[in-house]
């Protein structure tokens, strides 16, 4: 079964990597350009794994969290958190938030797959 | 890969990017208080930051990183907008602008600019900027990296707290990257399980004991719970050594508490929902500022794609015309309905041409902004204050032409600058605000696209255009001119120099290249200029390059076409109006003024002179050259719009022919261009325009 990754991020160049790298590594891949978006398709789309931005317009990558993990539709799939700061207070926010991990950017390829999978538990 | 590449995705986005940053930082100019503007400032350099990362263009990324830094601050109000403020934003984005264009091309920037204005940021950072260290580490989980080890047994004792569950982890999963280590052995902890009916489904009450043999470094082990850090118990300890304990945060609480059944943990992705199909991005143009409105639905076209479609419905439009032409050949009683369809053809191919045309035109807005760097630049070098205003800038014009227009309209805008505006105290003596207007202005009138630059300035000095012009023997002496037709002096070549005019607008280029670029676009540009009040410079374009309205003529026995934005005026000459000059020449009398002609069919080798002086027509043309000349062509047949076709790309360059088209009969026409006619006129040896002196249009 092919792991189905919703990408969240407001950078066209982002998703295109994220896009590339993760459909080479066998992903089905789908993204959402805005945080906003990204809650309004999750439920169709359905996916194993969620990686979203922090900094979006619209709606954050803080925003996407809480809207995923609260309410009475609230999922468990786990959430990574793209991020261009490694701070500890970040993480922690994050963590906070509901995020299952974190991946600092710019990732490399292997590294963001390897998280992806130990996250899902499937080879792709 | 097919299409355009990530990186030049990248740069593309970057363009979008750093207009909205140009934007935002106006509208910050405006309301330094409104969050929404800031974030979206804020978010453009971020971008351009986290995507240059990608690329590893350290150069962007550091000083995006340092610039986003001030920025953050201002976000968090802990440095207030102000004046000086704005201005050092403005050049951030000015460089920034620069780094791209740099990182694109390959090319350096000025690393004095950038320390200077590093060093100006940092000064907003206070203490705390050594502390921001700027770490840009991908998170590494490379196993091989640790040196063997002699194994070891440890002993790790896990218990989650919900928010693991929560979180979306999966503690089985943490297990099979542990057990990628080693020897595992995980044993449950259940003591803690409540009776059946005391279960909250949402409470983690499980936990594991876990013994791990390994010749990995207890740090990697580490990493494996890296994520989950904080959110369960934890402690790893080997045999030989004591056990160490990793400080907990307080257990999160997060979600409701009240006990929600919906909730199962731990999470199980359920198969059976994969099969339901999932829509994708459905608009791809979020770009970080224009989110207030919501971005409208767009689709990214490779532009050669475009330019193929407009290709071929150019071969529709001429196709329709030569249907519609065989058919009239036929000569059959007109058929009422025949004659109804085929002129709705014809307006179904224009409705088509008219629609893919607008693919290619473009809000002249980017083009715009980036002549507000251009005045703040030129006010800078010449101590004036100045402020640009932009009015309609939603105006669409096509591609081509914004992108030719960028370099006379930043020639213009900096001379408007440099020469149209006077000094602060000059203004101020003349009752006016001390920072000068300049008025940028773009509008579709009658099919043209209208194009104004109007400062508020002093006006021209006609008599110092005058007197240069009389200097530079560009007019007689005892010239009487018009007003309108002094401040036409200023498009002349040779009218400006680099001597002569300040270092910053000057740089040896003159109106006259502004002229030449906006004629080569089909184009016109013309002056008006009030004393004390002002000048105006006025850019008439097409709307696009791909037709054109042309004369259908006669030279010889070939069919031409010539634009009819470069005719002035269409002349059946009397005998009495034409007289030879010298041996070789003629000139033809125009309301007194004598003007050279030129005979287009001789010119082009393809028929000798025409002899006999009432035959033919005369066309009057005005070039940089030699000012006004008359074309001498046989007939004039028709006027209408033609398909633009390259002839360099199909055929090869004709001199004195700028293109060539295909008409109803389906017979190739070369369509003239009137500068280099006069061009190849010139080089012909003896010829009426080497004998005459310049004329000019007269006004009026």
């Amino acid at each position: 079964m092919t792991t189905k990754v919703l990408a969240i991020d407001d950078s066209r160049t982002i998703r295109n990597l994220l896009r590339v790298s993760l459909e080479g590594a066998g992903f089905e891949f789908h993204s959402a350009c805005d945080g906003e978006e990204g809650v309004e398709v999750f439920p169709d789309v359905d996916p194993d794994v969620v990686i979203t931005d922090i900094n979006m317009p619209k709606l954050d990558g803080f925003g996407v969290i809480d809207a995923l993990r609260s309410g009475p539709n609230r999922t468990h799939v786990p959430i990574l958190v793209l991020t261009t700061e490694s701070s500890d207070d970040l993480k922690s926010r994050a963590r906070d938030a509901g995020a299952t991990g974190w991946i600092v950017k710019p990732f490399d390829d292997a590294s963001l797959v390897s998280v992806l999978r130990r996250l899902t538990g499937h080879a792709a | 890969m097919s299409g355009p590449s990530i990186r030049d995705t990248f740069f593309e986005e970057c363009e979008e990017l750093l207009e909205a940053l140009v934007e935002g930082l106006s509208q910050m100019e405006e309301d330094g208080q409104n969050m929404d503007v800031i974030n979206a400032v804020f978010r453009s350099v971020h971008s351009i930051k986290g995507g240059a990362g990608a690329f590893g263009l350290d150069q962007l990324v550091g000083f995006a990183h340092t610039f986003e830094t001030v920025l953050d601050k201002v976000r968090d109000g802990e440095i207030a907008v102000s004046e000086p403020l704005m201005s050092l934003f403005h050049r951030s984005g000015d460089h920034l602008s620069d780094l791209v264009a740099a990182a694109r091309d390959g090319t350096d920037t000025q690393a004095e600019t950038e320390a200077a204005l590093t060093a100006e940021l940092e000064q907003h950072l206070g203490e705390d900027a050594e502390e921001e260290e700027f770490s840009f580490d991908a998170l590494t989980l490379d196993l091989d990296a640790a040196p063997p080890l002699a194994e070891l047994q440890f002993v790790i004792a896990f218990s989650p707290h919900r928010a693991l569950y929560q979180n979306g982890h999966e503690p089985l999963l943490l297990f099979d990257a542990l057990a990628e280590l080693g020897q595992i052995e995980v044993t449950a902890t259940h003591d803690t399980l409540p009776d059946f009916d005391a279960f909250d489904p949402d409470d983690a009450l499980l936990s594991w004991r876990i013994t791990l043999t390994t010749a990995e470094s207890e740090t990697t082990l580490h990493e494996v719970f890296e994520f989950v850090e904080g959110l369960c118990d934890l402690t790893i300890s080997t045999e030989e050594r004591p056990a160490e304990i990793i400080p907990f945060e307080p257990m999160t609480e997060l979600g409701d508490s009240d006990g929600d059944a919906s909730a199962d943990h731990p999470p199980s992705p359920d198969p059976g929902a994969a099969a339901n199909a999932a829509p994708v991005c459905k608009s791809t143009t979020s770009s970080a500022a224009k989110d207030a409105r919501g971005p409208k639905p767009t689709l990214r076209v490779d532009l050669d794609r475009v330019d193929r479609l407009i290709n071929t419905v150019g071969e529709l439009i001429i196709n329709q015309a030569m249907v519609s032409q065989r058919i009239e050949e036929l000569d059959i009683p007109t058929v009422a309905h025949l004659t109804n369809e085929l002129e709705a053809y014809k307006l179904l191919a224009r409705d088509i041409q008219e629609g893919v045309m607008a693919i290619r035109a473009q809000p002249v807005k980017p083009l715009f902004q980036r002549m507000s760097r251009i005045v703040r630049e030129a006010s800078d070098a010449t101590e004036k204050k100045a402020k640009l205003v932009t009015v309609g800038d939603a105006t669409e014009v096509d591609k081509t032409v914004i992108e030719r227009l960028a370099d006379p309209l930043t020639h213009m805008i900096r001379n408007a600058v440099d020469h149209g505006l006077e000094q602060p105290q000059t203004r101020i003596e003349a009752g006016k605000d001390p920072t000068g207007t300049i008025r940028l202005s773009a509008a579709h009138r009658s099919g043209s696209v209208f194009i104004e630059i109007a400062d508020d300035g002093a006006g021209l000095d006609r008599e110092r255009v005058l007197a240069k012009a009389i200097e530079k023997q560009l007019v007689p002496a005892d010239a009487d001119l018009s007003e309108p037709e002094i401040d036409n002096l200023l498009f002349l070549p040779g009218f400006s120099t680099a001597g002569q005019v300040s270092n910053l607008s000057g740089r040896g280029v003159g109106m006259d290249v502004v002229k030449n670029a906006v004629q080569a676009l089909g184009g016109r540009v013309s002056i008006t200029s009030q004393h004390g009040k002002g000048t105006t410079f006025t850019i008439v374009l097409p709307l696009t390059l791909a037709v054109m309205d042309g004369f259908v003529i006669s030279v010889a026995d070939q069919t031409m076409v010539i634009p009819i934005a470069s005719i002035l005026e269409t002349i059946r000459p009397r005998t009495a109006d034409i007289h030879p000059v010298g041996t070789d020449c003629e000139v033809v009398s125009v309301r007194g003024s004598y003007v050279p002609i030129i005979d287009v069919a001789e010119n082009l080798n393809l028929a000798d002179r025409i002899t006999d002086k009432t035959t033919g027509i005369l066309l009057l043309v005005e070039t940089e050259l030699q000012g006004l000349v008359a074309l001498r062509i046989a007939a004039i047949h028709d006027q209408r719009q033609v398909v633009i076709k390259s002839l360099e790309s199909n055929y090869a360059a004709i001199p004195g022919v700028s293109a060539a088209t295909i008409l109803g009969d389906g017979k190739i026409a070369l369509i003239l261009d009137p500068e280099e006619l006069i061009r190849l006129a010139q080089s012909r040896g003896p010829d009426p325009v080497n004998q005459l002196p310049r004329m000019e249009l007269r006004h009026g």
